[in-house]
């Protein structure tokens, strides 16, 4: 049988190997850390590779890790689903984002947004998308981080919390993006390393075929699990799932912050590439991991362990590679939940101390020392917070928030990131009104889809018919930002408008008055 | 000044036709997969060889393509638009 939900050596070893390697990383990064550009950006310095890393790094959570590889182990291909959805969105963010984004910007992705229209009330708007999205990825990883902890370690669900948010702390209030930048890379390489290890251990079983693997699987439990099964019922549904998963990895704070990194946009061109590259082959291999812990675990016994089937990625490794193995997987699912609440934490600092403290309260005008100052402990709010929405959210049902800040992210952020870059008419008024909306109406949907209504609050129906409701929220974000703004013109959002394109093009460096 | 704004506003309308285009093809070949996944379940579970079904087939050819998109992209970009963007920017140093 298993070891897991014990504290066992290797596993120990490995956490505290991790933890040791990102201190010492960013007590280096803290030293380096002396202003704004290199708390927010890690003084522009990361090259094109190291931030595909970190891009990876930020990006795939323990959620897709352990969840798809749990989700293909029960039910076969639907999981897949999931796998590919999440890749999707990164052509989009290379299409329309990356690049106007690092030229436009310094430190968030409402500097862009509001390059041409008022500062206060578009930043204000941002912010509050921005806490949004943060906040319910956050209580998602916190709560996943809690109880993956405690089987995989057998620590206590409040311990968890607790050791995740400070060593997550030590890491943003210290050394700020280039420690975060640094621990994304070394999460990204461990996971896919991990990843790719297990993946071959697997496949070594079966002659190094896929295939094989495969017709294991179907001829173990049924040709069924090669094809969709029940969790793609309504083709709405899956339609409203795939957009927001597409559209919404092009507007999440954490994710858009990490074009400032580099130097320009030539090389936030080259990182998404990367990245994509990273990320699809990760997921390539999920395919792999879940169904090389149908045929070698089963289902009875992941099941036994976890209901959700979350343990499916660690029995697997205990499967094919032993006690060892276990430990280091288990390690390297720790570390990148540490990473990612990490990289959340950081943008949602930037939001309140960039966007609403010095933009909004000082008006854009205040002295370097004192943004630092108002950073760190913007940070240190967004750690406590963290981890009391993980104390608070303790044996919920958080499944489901991941998915919603994804249609968030595509509801509030992405139209009105679009429209700004894109559309000429584009005004204050248009913008705030595509943030509000897109916000509260992907939370008020929610709340009245079957998700809350009968999978949280018990009902027997809902109001709402779609279980994410991104289909509606992001054409109705996009329509109330254009007739809004056709209804208010705005002057100067119109006259320079040819300003924005021409440092869209060609980069901040070209302006007359640098900074 | 204004034959540059010409031609800056050129290189804009050609990044845009491009970024547009190879969104919605990424957009189609997803959202047309997805309605795949939910319209024809027998279709997708047919096996092609033993082991290899449609649907994962088609999954993983989503994947590619999405890279596939990126590539053409990212080519246009280093081979296209750098260069003209360093045309444009020339003469001001």
């Amino acid at each position: 049988m298993t070891t897991l939900g014990q504290p066992h050596g290797a596993a120990i070893v490995w956490f505290f190997l991790f933890v040791a390697v990102t201190l010492a990383i960013t007590l280096w990064a803290a030293r380096r850390t002396r202003s704004t550009e290199h708390f927010y950006a890690a003084g522009r310095s990361v090259t094109g590779l190291q931030n595909g890393l970190a891009l990876a790094g930020d990006y795939m959570s323990a959620a897709s890790f352990l969840g798809i590889a749990g989700l293909v182990a029960l039910s076969g291909f639907d999981g897949l689903i999931y796998s590919i959805g999440f890749l999707v969105g990164w052509p989009v963010v290379m299409f329309l984002i990356a690049e106007p984004l690092r030229n436009l910007g310094r430190y968030t992705f409402a500097d862009v947004v509001a390059y041409r229209l008022r500062q206060a009330p578009v930043r204000i708007a941002a912010a509050f998308g921005t806490l949004a999205v943060v906040t319910f990825y956050l209580i998602a990883q916190m709560v996943g981080a809690g109880n993956l902890i405690r089987l995989l370690f057998g620590i206590p669900y409040g311990v968890a919390i607790v050791v995740v948010g400070a060593v997550m702390m030590a890491y943003v209030l210290l050394g700020g993006m280039l420690a975060t930048t640094w621990v994304q890379i070394v999460k990204a390489v461990l996971l896919i390393g991990g990843a790719f290890l297990l993946a071959f251990l697997v496949l070594v079983r079966f002659g190094g075929s896929p295939l094989a693997l495969f017709a294991a699987a179907a001829e173990r439990f049924g040709g069924q699990v090669l094809g969709p099964g029940r969790l793609v019922a309504d083709p709405l549904d899956a339609l409203s799932l795939g957009l927001a998963l597409m559209l919404g990895t092009a507007g999440l704070p954490h994710i858009l912050m990490r074009f400032y990194t580099v130097k320009d946009a030539r090389t936030a061109r080259t990182s998404v590439g990367y990245a994509a590259a990273l990320i699809g082959f990760f997921y390539l291999l999920t395919f792999v991991l879940g169904f090389g812990a149908m045929v070698l675990v089963g289902p009875d016994r992941i099941q036994a362990v976890d209901k959700g089937g979350n343990m499916a990625a660690p029995l697997l490794a205990e499967a094919v590679g032993g006690t060892g193995f276990l430990g280091f997987i288990a390690a390297v699912a720790f570390a990148t939940i540490l990473a990612v609440v990490a990289g959340l934490t950081l943008s949602a600092a930037a939001a309140l101390s960039h966007d609403v403290w010095v933009n909004v309260v000082r008006g854009g005008r205040a002295p370097e020392r004192e943004q630092l100052v108002v950073a760190r402990v913007a940070a240190l709010l967004g750690g406590v917070a963290s981890v009391a929405l993980g104390m608070v959210f303790k044996g919920e049902n958080v499944a489901y928030m991941v998915g919603l800040a994804f249609a968030i992210a595509a509801s509030a952020n992405f139209p009105a990131l679009v429209l700004s870059i894109f559309w000429r008419p584009f005004t204050t008024r248009g913008a705030q009104a595509s943030m509000a909306v897109g916000t509260l109406s992907t939370l008020l949907l929610i709340f009245l889809s079957p998700t809350i209504q009968i999978g949280v609050l018990g009902r027997t129906s809902a109001v709402f018919p779609l279980k994410n409701p991104g289909l509606v929220t992001i054409p109705l974000a996009f329509l109330v930002g254009m007739a809004v703004s056709l209804l208010t013109p705005e002057r100067e959002a119109w006259e320079r408008f040819a300003e924005l394109q021409h440092r869209v093009h060609l980069g901040p460096d070209s302006d007359s008055d640098k900074g | 000044m204004s034959e540059k704004q010409r031609a800056l506003e050129a290189l804009a309308r050609a990044q845009w036709r491009l970024a547009l285009a190879l969104t919605a093809a990424m957009m189609a070949i997803h959202l047309g997969f997805t309605l795949l996944v939910a319209w024809a379940k027998p279709l997708l579970t047919v096996q092609l060889v033993p082991g290899l079904s449609l649907g994962i087939l088609l999954g993983a050819l989503v994947i590619v393509s999405a890279w596939s998109l990126i590539w053409v992209y990212v080519s246009w970009a280093n081979r296209h638009y750098d260069t003209k963007v360093a045309s444009l920017r020339e003469p001001r140093r």
